[in-house]
């Protein structure tokens, strides 16, 4: 017999109504006998390898659809703040469902065309999901693929953040392989689709204190006034920074050491990581990739233009 | 206290904390040793994690322990202990969702920790379910102590925090300290665990393991090339 005895005397009338099933009585009867063989004998071995998979399925498909609505929440909370966050609209004690749903508006990029797409809700819509969908998402040729990801979903999501009618930040989607770990983070852009605002990467495993130094506040702090697209009227002298770069493309790019900030070209440059070379490669492959007109160049050139006209 | 807890449960509590630690003297666990002690707060939750889950499978499998066929000894053992993890990554992922992220497939690992399956098997199977579930604490307790020894040397000589609270003021930062890259590297966690491990076999000399074979000496007089 088990340790364990049922407790009974508060489920009474279950109990009572439990006594009287005959399917019960035989299962009891049959968990009996099956206690009592012997340990090796084939049946006991069979009934109990059943009974403690049912039991431990039980176990864990419970925990995991009892957690589900509270694990969904904080995905989605976190997301929100770090959205927040690089829009430079987090403060301390900022709430952030209200914030996120006051300044905040999500829309979905045709990457190939650089429109928005209309008839796709924006809110539900899940670039990481998508991406892994075949139907959703394009492979990318190899020679192209620069930030290691292979495949890229066709729409992104984009978010703006609207200020009395007109586009104060533009917040893109990014994300590349570093050393360890594929880094997705938001790249936030001011409305010229150039000048960058701030970066923040919300998932990634590089090694911490080394690559995982990219969540430092003081090195995000690097990004803010940095170009992203080399500039025709003020072509920089660095070399190896815009040698392969035509003038108009991603010229982004993190240097071993610390920038010299009266040096041309400085603007394009952020100081890499101390001791995290692949994780710095990785960071600026993603970001000239998706700058790119692989990216979100088609669609940042639409939104300047908008602007324009 | 004392009152509640019998002699064996006292053994089992306190043994495992120096004189049977399960990675000083089993070495045991150094795998999770290695990859979660870079900070001290993914330390404490994996050390947290690990002992609830030690403690609650070895009951388990207490329970159950006198008709466990012995054919499927080891998979009954492993599906309680992955049971038990699964559920313990889903609690992280509702409530503690921060330290989930930085644990990610740690966590999951902990099915594979050899101090889970060796309390399993080495003690759970022959003891009733209390003392079962004490040994696991106790180990659990063990198995933290050295992670949160590692953790501390290598957070703070390798970041100059702890808890992420600054301790040491960078020299990147206008301080003074630079920090050491390798203590952020698993391998540092090798180093500090065998500074540990020859510590405490100095201060206990009976754990020290009796020599199995002899290094011959070649520097006699007649050996040699003649």
């Amino acid at each position: 017999m088990l340790d364990k005895k049922m407790s009974c005397k508060r489920f009474e009338s279950f109990c009572a109504a439990l006594d009287k099933n005959e399917h019960y009585q035989k299962f009891k009867a049959y968990r009996d006998k099956v206690l009592a063989l012997g340990n090796d004998s084939l049946e006991k071995t069979i009934a109990i390898a059943v009974s403690l998979c049912l039991v431990c399925a039980v176990l864990v498909s419970f925990a995991a659809v009892a957690l589900k609505p509270l694990q969904v929440n904080n995905k989605e909370l976190d997301m929100k703040r770090n959205i927040l966050d690089v829009a430079g609209l987090l403060e301390e004690g900022t709430d952030i469902n209200s914030a996120f749903a006051e300044q905040i508006e999500a829309k979905v990029v045709d990457l190939e065309t650089g429109d928005y797409v209309e008839n796709i809700n924006a809110n539900e819509y899940d670039q990481r999901k998508a991406a892994k969908d075949p139907a959703q998402s394009v492979a990318i040729p190899k020679e192209k693929d620069i930030a290691h990801i292979r495949i890229k979903a066709k729409y992104a999501k984009v978010f703006l953040v609207k200020e009395a009618g007109s586009i104060k930040s533009i917040i893109l989607p990014v994300n590349g392989y570093g050393l360890w770990s594929t880094l997705y983070g938001f790249l936030s852009l001011d409305p010229d689709g150039q000048t960058v605002q701030s970066i923040n990467f919300y998932d990634q495993a590089e090694t911490p204190g080394l690559g995982g130094e990219v969540v430092n506040p003081n090195w995000r702090a690097l990004w803010k006034g940095k170009k992203v697209y080399a500039e025709t009227d003020q072509p920089s002298l660095e070399k190896g920074l815009i040698t392969e770069a035509d003038v108009g493309e991603p010229a982004l790019s993190l240097i071993k050491g610390v920038v010299d900030n009266t040096k041309p070209g400085s603007q394009y440059q952020v100081d890499g990581l101390a001791g995290a070379t692949l994780t710095s490669t990785g960071v600026t492959n993603l970001v000239r990739y998706w700058m790119s007109n692989e990216g979100f160049a088609l669609y940042l050139k639409k939104v300047r233009t908008a602007k324009r006209g | 206290m004392s009152a509640v807890l019998n002699d064996e449960t006292k053994k089992v509590l306190t043994t495992p904390l120096v004189n049977d630690n399960p990675i000083t003297l089993q070495v045991l666990g150094i795998c999770s040793a290695l990859a979660v002690t870079s900070q001290m707060s993914t330390s404490l939750i994996m050390a947290l994690a690990l002992t609830l889950v030690t403690a609650f499978s070895s009951a388990a499998i207490s329970a159950i322990r006198n008709h466990i066929p012995g054919s499927i000894r080891i998979i009954v053992q492993m599906t309680i202990i992955a049971s038990l993890v699964i559920v313990v990554d889903q609690i992280l992922k509702a409530f503690a969702y921060e330290v989930s992220k930085q644990l990610s497939v740690f966590v999951g690992l902990i099915i594979t920790n050899c101090i889970v399956m060796g309390r399993a098997e080495g003690y759970a199977m022959k003891n009733p379910p209390l003392e079962s579930f004490m040994d696991g604490i106790g180990n659990g307790l063990g198995y933290s102590l050295i992670l949160i020894i590692v953790a501390f040397f290598r957070e703070t000589l390798g970041s100059g925090k702890l808890l992420g609270y600054e301790v040491f003021k960078l020299a990147k930062d206008g301080g003074w300290y630079d920090p050491n890259g390798l203590m952020l590297l698993p391998p540092s966690a090798f180093f500090i665990i065998g500074l540990i491990i020859w510590a405490v076999r100095q201060w206990k000399p009976n754990q020290v393991e009796k020599v199995e074979y002899k290094i011959m000496s070649i520097a006699h007089g007649d050996g040699g090339h003649h």
